[in-house]
């Protein structure tokens, strides 16, 4: 009989976790706190600093949510999550969005029944080489062993990378970037692949950082962005537009520093829109009208959030190149808030 | 009244329970179903049989990108059996000879066969894998040392190479066997099958010795015609299959050696850390079994004139082999289990293939589960089943 009541409390259990699933928007606001899947620790991207207060670029885009949503852009909770564990995390509903250098793919957005809500890095896969191993090409890596994240796009694209020049490599696979770079370091494997931004935030951390390099070839396609979970659409329209606000706030020169008075005195009929001194966007998402007067405050715009965390003032160094805005020849191009 | 017939009673309470039992597993298995189907979530195997797309770096059997998923996991399957089947190996020697020692009486040895079951039983297996792990990365020469025309450091008798990312050893080929240069899989059942004629030929002439020991008292030397029963086929048949040897190349490839066989560092380090955590449990088993045996054995042996060693291998250890081997098949699936902690160190196990990178790619969580589980139960039950053979042959005989 004691097994049957504790099925029973299973099952119950059960239901209410199937039935948790449905409105996110009001679990992140009854719970007081958003749970945003990160990375277990990339510099630049998103790790805890000294004080073990998360840092970086993905951070932001957590925070800037929690910003628009909660109030508060200290409300989240950081969930690391490995390139394994990334998925099941979101589909169970761990953490509500993922914020983690994740590559939007036909198969993920559909097969894994995810929603891509942008994209807030272009990026593209790299290889990161010792100087002294004499090495100018990818294609000069016939033979080579390779160490590279388990679970990753990446791994696909090595693979086909690799079977498309006709030479040959060994993969070591690994989980995280830190065994990554220990691995790499100590010679157990020739180069280490990733997200090019991902290795030159990884170089940043070496000790002697002039002693490596990234070789010319960029293998792949990879557009990082934000994901939520299929079916949700209301959650995911939240946190598109907390990200296009951020983008669009740099292209229409709103920043953390200038968002007040903008908000006030502006004559640009989006800057009202966007900051809710004009129409009722918020009102639309289920939001108040400052959500995104929140993010830009908190988080600054995408080119303040860039510039902090990965830029070109930063150890991890990276040009602004595709990720610019489309006015200065990039990618970046938000829909009109309107 | 019925409630008082006890047969009655129970019976129709374990119907009962039996009843609910089916009734809630069936209500959980409808539930999961029916929140799979809210989540647009359906149960498909479809995906083994699309290709895998990625790389493994240690594959038994032929294996690209292209290979399916089905094959990476029968890789991984293989994978994993070979850790084992190496680590149950090691781990019993290792276990056999620090069990044996701890009961010396020199203090020295025992004190440090107790130090070693102490230190390796109690740190968790995980940890020994990544401290192996790190330290043959670390402390090994990396293997660009080997190579090149004037390398810093020469191969081992021409031979052998050890380096951060594996050792290196010549791999035997047959120049003039079935199969010509290529070699087939052929020449090896040969030689296989020559060694288990060999393996039954000593076995009818160590019983044949002990027949005419039995009926005349004097026990032939059969030492030199089992060595020439075990050596002679093989050197024939190396001789007429045309055995050479495949010597890894330093000037080959710029990065890595190629040629011979590479058993790599994450395969070492697997294999050598379930073995010394296992044997230290094994250790305790046999010193546990060898204390079984009553003391009066051992005293009625030497009072019969037994040296030692043969009070040991003759008297005790047989009987110690019936307390010693029910806990050993428990030693041997830890070890098939335990080594699904290979992907700590890259090593491409099941769990690395179909429950790691497959389910990841293909985002088949349940199915992928789903079948590592019913491979380690299978594999589970196996070595259980295989085991208690060897201990039903093994244990009292009653007569």
């Amino acid at each position: 009989m004691n097994k049957s009541v504790i099925f029973g409390a299973l099952t119950i259990a059960g239901l209410t976790a199937g039935a948790a699933a449905a409105a996110t928007l009001d679990d992140v606001k009854a719970r007081g706190k958003l749970n945003c899947g990160v990375t277990t620790g990339l510099v630049g991207f998103a790790a805890p600093d000294a004080n073990g207060e998360w840092k970086g670029f993905d951070v932001a885009v957590c925070r800037a949510v929690a910003a628009a949503v909660l109030g508060d852009a200290t409300a989240v909770e950081f969930v690391p999550t490995t390139g394994k564990t990334r998925f099941t995390a979101l589909a169970s509903g761990e953490i509500d969005m993922l914020a983690r250098n994740t590559t939007w793919t036909f198969s993920r957005d559909v097969d894994l029944k995810f929603d891509f809500v942008g994209v807030n890095y272009y990026d593209g896969q790299g290889f990161l080489v010792p100087k002294s191993l004499g090495v100018s090409s990818a294609k000069d890596l016939d033979g080579a062993t390779v160490c590279i994240q388990t679970g990753t796009t990446t791994e696909l694209n090595l693979a086909d990378f690799f079977r498309a020049n006709n030479i040959s490599y060994e993969p070591v696979p690994i989980e995280t970037n830190a065994e990554g770079t220990q691995q790499y370091l100590a010679g157990a494997c020739d180069t280490y692949t990733t997200d090019a931004s991902g290795l030159a935030a990884t170089r940043a951390t070496f000790e002697n950082p002039g002693d490596h390099m990234l070789l010319p070839e960029i293998v792949s396609k990879e557009p990082l962005g934000p994901l939520v979970r299929h079916g949700d659409n209301e959650w995911g329209d939240i946190v598109r537009w907390t990200l296009n606000a951020l983008i669009t706030a740099e292209e229409l020169g709103v920043s953390s520093a200038n968002v007040a008075e903008m908000a006030t005195s502006t004559n640009n009929p989006e800057v009202a829109r966007l900051l809710g001194t004009e129409g009722t966007l918020g009102e639309m998402l289920g939001l108040d009208a400052e959500w995104a007067k929140r993010a830009i405050e908190t988080q600054g715009n995408y080119g303040e959030i860039f510039a902090t965390n990965i830029g070109e003032d930063t150890p991890i160094g990276l040009a602004r190149g595709l990720n610019a805005q489309w006015t200065d020849g990039g990618l970046l191009y938000s829909p009109p808030f309107r | 009244m019925l409630l008082n017939d006890t047969r009655y009673r129970s019976l129709t309470l374990q119907a009962i329970a039996a009843i609910l039992l089916a009734l809630s597993l069936g209500y959980i298995v409808s539930n999961l179903l029916a929140n799979l189907a809210a989540q647009d979530l359906n149960i498909s195997f479809e995906f083994l049989g699309s290709p895998a797309g990625y790389d493994i770096n240690q594959t038994l059997i032929d294996y690209t990108s292209q290979s399916s998923n089905m094959r990476a996991a029968v890789v991984g399957i293989i994978n994993t059996l070979l850790v084992a089947f190496l680590a149950c190996i090691t781990a019993t020697v290792f276990g056999v000879i620090a069990g044996v020692l701890r009961l010396s009486n020199n203090w020295l040895v025992a004190k440090l066969m107790s130090f070693y079951v102490e230190i390796f039983r109690n740190i968790p297996v995980l940890i020994w894998i990544l401290i192996i792990y790190t330290i043959m990365t670390a402390v090994m020469p990396g293997a660009r040392s080997y190579l090149g025309d004037d390398p810093d450091i020469d191969l081992l008798g021409g031979l052998f190479a050890f380096t951060n990312r594996g050792v290196y050893i010549p791999a035997p080929f047959f120049t003039s066997g079935i199969g010509g240069e290529e070699g087939s899989v052929i020449n090896w059942l040969i030689v296989i099958a020559a060694l288990f004629g060999s393996l039954f030929a000593t076995r009818f002439m160590t019983a044949r010795a002990n027949k005419i020991q039995e009926d005349t008292g004097v026990r032939p030397n059969t030492l030199f015609i089992n060595l020439a029963i075990w050596l002679v086929p093989l050197v024939v048949l190396a001789f007429i299959l045309g055995l050479s040897w495949d010597i890894p190349d330093p000037l080959a490839n710029r990065f890595n050696l190629r040629g011979g066989i590479q058993i790599g560092a994450p395969l070492i380090a697997l294999w050598f850390a379930l073995s010394i955590y296992t044997g230290a449990f094994i250790a305790e088993n046999v010193r546990a079994g060898i204390q079984a045996v009553s003391k009066g054995q051992t005293e009625a042996a030497s009072a019969l004139g037994l040296r030692p060693n043969r009070t040991m291998s003759l008297v005790v250890l047989p009987q110690a082999l019936r307390v010693i081997i029910p806990p050993l098949i428990s030693q041997y699936l830890n070890i098939t289990k335990n080594s699904s902690l290979a992907i700590a160190v890259g090593y491409a196990d099941i769990t690395a293939t179909l429950g790691g990178i497959t389910l990841n790619q293909t985002g088949r969580a349940i199915e992928c589960v789903l079948l590592l589980m019913l491979f380690y139960l299978t594999i589970s039950l196996l070595i259980s089943a295989v085991m208690n053979v060897y201990n039903n042959a093994m244990k009292l005989k009653e007569r």
